[in-house]
């Protein structure tokens, strides 16, 4: 079979079965330098789940995030957002980075940043206006952050920080959200709050993915996984994927028996 | 002393200081408004980089038409500009290094070019040599038909303006109108341009804009006042509004603020300083200029109230 026709097939494959799933991926590959990052790999998130993606330091999870939403360059691969390529469906999406990769000694305040979740409803050569302000206030209102609107953002706390992200994803008002290490050096308070964020997105019918670290939580907070390691891995609901032995793939024998042991696992 | 004033702002001063501090404003604005993003972008070296470039373009350009007329000056400033972003493009991504070191070997290289341009070539007949290039001449840029503050409202007087003045003003005018129009883009991709790429905004593209707009800025500046006080305006009053205010629109009207006394303040200091200490000389407006903006930038330093902060650096 030659390559061109693969891709057509894979092309159609995409078209016909992923016309609602929020995310369809199909043989992503990323490469920094001469090393891919991520290879080849296949991912298909249903509507209204909440997925983690799991994988050791360095596996590619935060890339994965980043290869499907077009932020860094895929070398191959195809992405569906709903059954669309991702220009025709980001206002459906609201991607929350890192909280490490900017630099919060920026000059703004904690309702700037939210407003810049609004980007999309101010429209071009405008500036945001009293309604939007509100509608941000209501996002920080659902993360608990009202209080600190005027704050300058480099006198957060890390999970203030993180918590400002997901305000500013809130005002996205999207469907899917994908969140890389949302979970990452926050206080228990913030990872309380932020859970329960999700989880009221997910009653609401939204869909979130998680690059997520914590493998202790991942059964309480999830009901998904997608497990790689520059390669999937595994992928399905927590009950039957978040395995003793798919998690010994994943991390291939960096994670200590005695921790397995330890997790709630299927 | 109201008299002396008087005297001070009269005929002589509409006819030699007026058009120098216009031209020096307008210089020292147009470069600290893009000098804002470069700095919050940690890239404010590349306004460096291409006041330096500008020097074996203008030289290039000298050596190709055989005059010192403006239209080949800008055009050979300019193009050296473009050559420099796309050397720093290459190294940076062929050598693997970081973009500072780029910049540092790109625009060093081309500088010593530049010179090296000078002195194999006789420019001896024209006013074109390594000081012109550093410090430019903003006091020859006098209005000699200018008989006072009336002039400002003959056509005939306004016609005999130093091109500089226009030039500047056009140049300002389209920047200004750039950071206004793409101030919501450039404030969301300069604060997070992951976030900034997913909602849509041309994060590439947008800061190729803003390079451009800083050779733009950097190129007709220097025609006017040499490479120091463009390389002193692109970090000097951004750095010290930073200092002043925890809001992006703040620090860019307070960048304007200090690049205005820096340019009037420098100019009279220049013009009169030395005067003031027994001297009958003056010093150059331009050196003067880019002082007064690096001791503003001391007192904020020292003063400012947002000079403590607690934010964390980006780990990536």
């Amino acid at each position: 079979m030659s390559s061109a026709k693969l891709v057509a097939e894979s092309g159609k494959i995409l078209d016909a079965a992923s016309k609602d799933a929020p995310l369809t991926v199909r043989g992503l590959t990323v490469s920094y330098g001469n090393k891919p990052a991520v290879f080849s790999i296949d991912a298909s998130i249903p509507v209204g789940s909440m997925t983690a993606i799991i994988g050791p330091n360095g596996a590619g999870k935060s890339t994965f995030l980043k290869g499907a939403l077009g932020v860094v360059p895929r070398l191959s691969g195809e992405v569906r957002i709903f059954g669309k390529l991702f220009e025709d469906a980001r206002d459906r999406v609201a991607y929350v980075p890192q909280r490490a990769s900017v630099d919060w000694d920026f000059p703004a305040r904690v309702i700037d940043v939210v407003l810049m979740g609004l980007y999309g409803s101010v429209g071009l050569f405008r500036l945001w206006r009293a309604r939007h302000r509100e509608q941000a206030m209501e996002c920080l209102e659902r993360v608990g952050m009202a209080d600190f609107a005027e704050r300058q953002i480099g006198q957060l706390s890390g999970g203030q920080q993180q918590r400002v992200f997901l305000a500013r994803a809130l005002a996205q008002n999207a469907e899917f959200y994908l969140l890389d290490e949302p979970f990452a050096g926050v206080d228990a308070a913030t990872e309380r709050a932020i859970v329960s964020v999700l989880k009221e997105l997910k009653t609401e019918g939204r869909t979130v993915v998680c690059v997520h670290h914590d493998l202790s939580t991942v059964a309480e907070y999830f009901d998904r996984v997608l497990l790689i390691n520059v390669r999937r891995i595994a992928e399905g609901p927590v009950e039957t994927t978040f395995t003793a032995e798919n998690l010994q793939e994943t991390y291939g024998g960096r994670l200590a028996a005695t921790h397995i042991d330890e997790l709630h696992l299927a | 002393m109201i008299d002396n004033l008087i005297t001070a702002l009269g005929a002589e001063f509409v006819q030699l200081s007026l058009t120098p501090i216009l031209i020096g404003i307008l210089a020292a604005i147009a470069c600290a408004l893009p000098g804002n993003f470069l700095l919050l972008r940690r890239q404010a070296l590349i306004g460096d980089a291409i006041s330096h470039v500008v020097l074996p373009g203008i030289v290039a350009a000298f050596l190709v038409t055989g005059s010192i007329t403006a239209v080949p000056m800008m055009l050979g400033a300019g193009g050296a500009a473009i050559v420099a972003v796309v050397m720093i493009e290459i190294v940076k991504r062929l050598g693997r290094v970081e973009p500072g070191a780029a910049m540092g070997l790109v625009f060093t290289t081309l500088f010593a070019v530049g010179v090296l341009f000078l002195e194999i070539t006789d420019t001896s007949s024209v006013h074109l040599d390594v000081q012109h290039a550093l410090l430019g001449n903003l006091e020859s840029l006098i209005w000699f038909d200018a008989e006072g503050w009336g002039s400002l409202f003959d056509p005939e007087a306004l016609a005999t303006l130093p091109p500089q003045l226009p030039r500047l003003a056009i140049v300002l005018v389209g920047i200004g109108l750039f950071i206004f129009l793409f101030w919501k883009e450039l404030k969301i991709s300069t604060f997070d341009a992951a976030f900034a790429g997913a909602i849509g905004i041309r994060t590439r593209a947008l800061g190729f804009a803003l390079v451009v707009a800083t050779a733009v800025a950097a190129v007709a500046a220097f025609d006017a006042v040499g490479s120091i006080i463009v390389i002193a305006m692109f970090v000097c009053p951004p750095a010290s509004a930073r200092l002043m205010t925890n809001q992006l629109g703040r620090q860019v009207g307070w960048s304007v603020v200090f690049a205005t006394i820096s340019a009037v303040l420098g100019y009279v200091f220049a013009g009169y300083g030395p005067g003031w200490f027994g001297s009958p000389y003056a010093v150059s407006a331009a050196g003067m200029i880019a002082t007064v903006s690096g001791v503003i930038l001391l007192l904020t330093c020292l003063f400012g109230p947002q000079r403590k902060r607690t934010g964390q650096r980006a780990e990536a």
